[in-house]
């Protein structure tokens, strides 16, 4: 499990992204970086631009200026479809799935594998490597032949995770992963996360939960009011740190507003 | 700070035999994934009450005509199911059914045509009623709901239309009237049951090696030997009891026919997938890269051909068009057959066999009523508490898959 590397170049690095919406200045010039292997916490009140930044990585909201660079080479983003073909997906905090298919039909949605043109599906082939998706993932389902409606919050989180990153995934956003979650399900999902790091891939968690975000985060990247203020290593950080960073009333790390 | 000694150890893995044990099947019930055992157990009771009021009910003959009256309804109702599994309904089923069977007729009578060709030409309308009516409520998103409910009056008039001043058009074509009423040979019956044993047997059993072979959890071969065993049991008892008077109608192999392809596109495909993708959360399938506009047009286009199916089979049956068909309580009928069968209003959940099955019962009540010489209005106020509990079923077991998923 490697720490965030920061002699390398960063899996995905956005420069001087902004967007606005008429007179609402969404973001300005924020830059944004994650590494491979790394998981980062991007975090904010309401309305700071976490949510239009999390759709300018993922394509459906394309910015007005400011560069998208991944593994190193600008790339031309032009929608969802080309974001996804780089290996970056995004799981929604409505998750997306099926609630009347089983855990293999909601892991192959839309890419069912059949054996020969209209011919039957490939039931067998698909349950065998959802066995080994989740297995990989350390990922606990009593029985993939479940339908979706009975499993846990925790359960469901997990499937929707695990189907982003089985198709060759490489950056992950998380969107609210914890929200709603009990405490022994929470912490079946920073498992996962924690999982998925140690696979090498690249994880962005968007959430309100700091104590989740302390537990599972290496580096925490703080936005306000469209501009990103603060980057933390959580191992120098402390909780009242970031909620000032958060808030405006107090800041630190790479730091560059204005105190209100 | 971000590393845990170790984590919690979840609960118990589950075992193999979890799936397909009495504790398994106690938790589905629980779940609500009740399938079509509630159906069965209805019919069973519905069976047993009326042939404990008349012996007459249970005779071979009086299951023959029960299975004669179905196919209709059966036919429909197996497009509703489809149409139902997206989530939405279609209002028209009746009025298309008739107006196809009109169409049918006036081409094969009046104007001569030869039979195949009134034929496919009552199917090719229908599928193209459904087109349209498809493409209104995907891309003009009106409510399929009142897309439908104008189609169920237009297509009524032009039934109407059709049949022009004679009104009635009697079919005397040996192939048209021959599709609801030639009764096989004893022999022929026995050979299709064994065969479609065999396949079931074959397919069962192959689905069984290909999964242990892939290392998955296998039910117990005993349990699967029962399975073949009570399926043959069954298909081989109605065989016996529809030899026992004229033989198997032609009508009940062509509906339990399309049953059976119907089932194994929605269940065993791509398509199929999806359909129940698009009736379970729209949202996520158009996500997961699913055209749901034309998986809706399909089903729709699905739909009104097997309401032509079922309307020519009508037509069929009683030797004759006329302005009354496809009338009446066709459509309500259809409809409760495949709620009744188990297919949830909400989308997304139930199977084609649904429609057999329901048709079945709501085609049971209406013959042990006729038997027992009960009027028009106990028969249409037993159908509708029929309907209403078949659907709080569903209802409730909703309410159970909700508080399971909250667990």
């Amino acid at each position: 499990m490697s720490g965030p590397a920061s002699k390398r170049a960063p899996l995905l690095e956005l420069r001087g992204v902004s967007k606005h919406f008429g007179a609402v200045q969404a973001l300005s010039a924020v830059d944004f970086e994650v590494y491979a292997g790394e998981v980062v916490g991007l975090v904010g009140d309401n309305g700071a631009g976490k949510s239009t930044l999390i759709k300018t990585i993922s394509g459906i909201s394309l910015p007005d200026t400011g560069e998208f660079v991944f593994d190193g080479q600008p790339v031309t983003v032009r929608g969802p479809n080309d974001v996804a073909r780089l290996g970056i997906a995004t799981v929604y905090q409505d998750l997306a799935l099926c609630d009347n298919l089983d855990v293999v039909g909601n892991l192959f949605l839309g890419r069912e594998v059949a054996t020969g043109g209209p011919l039957p599906l490939d039931e067998v082939g698909m349950e065998k490597r959802a066995l080994d998706v989740l297995g990989r993932l350390a990922v606990r389902i009593p029985n993939v032949r479940t339908p979706i409606a009975s499993l846990s919050g925790g359960q469901r989180q997990s499937v929707a995770v695990a189907r982003s990153v089985m198709w060759d995934a490489r950056l992950v956003l998380l969107d609210e992963p914890t929200a709603a979650l009990g405490v022994a399900q929470t912490r079946q999902v920073l498992e996962l996360i924690r999982t998925l790091r140690g696979h090498g891939l690249g994880v962005v968690v968007i959430s309100h939960n700091l104590a989740d975000v302390f537990e599972v985060c290496d580096r925490i990247i703080v936005l306000r009011l469209g501009r990103r203020v603060a980057s933390f290593d959580v191992r120098n950080v402390n909780r009242e740190q970031v909620v000032g960073a958060i808030t405006g009333a107090q800041f630190g790390g790479d730091v560059d507003e204005e105190p209100e | 700070m971000s590393q845990v000694a170790s984590a919690p150890s979840s609960p118990a893995a589950p075992t193999a035999a979890e799936t397909f044990s009495p504790a398994g099947l106690r938790r589905r019930v629980s779940e609500g994934e009740l399938g079509s055992l509630p159906v069965v157990i209805g019919l069973v009771v519905i069976w047993l009450i009326f042939w404990w009021l008349n012996p007459n009910f249970l005779t071979a003959r009086n299951i023959t005509n029960l299975v004669l009256q179905i196919v209709v309804y059966g036919m429909i109702a197996a497009g509703v199911v489809l149409v139902l599994l997206l989530g939405e309904i279609d209002l028209s089923v009746g009025s298309v059914s008739g107006m196809c069977a009109a169409i049918m007729g006036v081409l094969n009578v009046k104007m001569g045509q030869p039979p195949l060709v009134a034929l496919l030409a009552a199917l090719v309308t229908g599928a193209a009623v459904g087109l349209l009516q498809g493409f209104w409520f995907t891309r003009l998103h009106v409510p399929s709901f009142v897309v439908t409910l104008a189609g169920l009056l237009a297509w009524s008039g032009a039934q109407l239309w059709v049949l022009g001043e004679t009104g009635t058009i009697n079919l005397n074509d040996k192939l048209i009237v021959g599709l609801a009423n030639t009764f096989f040979p004893a022999w022929v019956g026995w050979a299709i049951a064994a065969l479609a044993i065999i396949v079931f047997a074959i397919a069962t059993g192959e689905e069984h090696r290909r999964r242990r072979a892939a290392g998955l959890v296998v039910g117990s071969p005993q349990l699967l030997a029962l399975q073949v065993i009570i399926f043959g049991a069954v298909l081989f008892g109605a065989v016996a009891v529809l030899n026992a008077d004229r033989g198997v109608p032609s009508g009940i192999l062509i509906l339990l026919g399309c049953v059976v392809v119907l089932d194994y596109v929605t269940r065993r495909t791509r398509f199929g997938r999806h359909i129940y993708a698009v009736g379970g959360n729209p949202e996520a399938a158009r996500r997961a890269g699913i055209s749901v506009t034309s998986i809706r047009v399909a089903v729709f286009s699905m739909g009104s051909l097997m309401a032509a199916a079922g309307g020519v089979m009508a037509a069929s049956r009683l030797f004759a068009v006329n302005q009354s068909s496809g009338q009446s309580d066709t459509l309500l009928n259809s409809i409760a057959s495949a709620v009744i069968g188990g297919v949830s209003l909400f989308g997304g959940r139930g199977s084609v066999w649904a429609a057999p099955l329901g048709a079945l019962v709501i085609g049971s009540i209406s013959n042990g009523m006729d038997l027992l010489a009960l009027s028009s209005s106990v028969k249409f106020m037993i159908t509708g508490a029929v309907l209403l509990l078949a659907v709080t079923i569903d209802a409730l077991s909703r309410r159970g898959r909700e508080s399971a998923g909250r667990a």
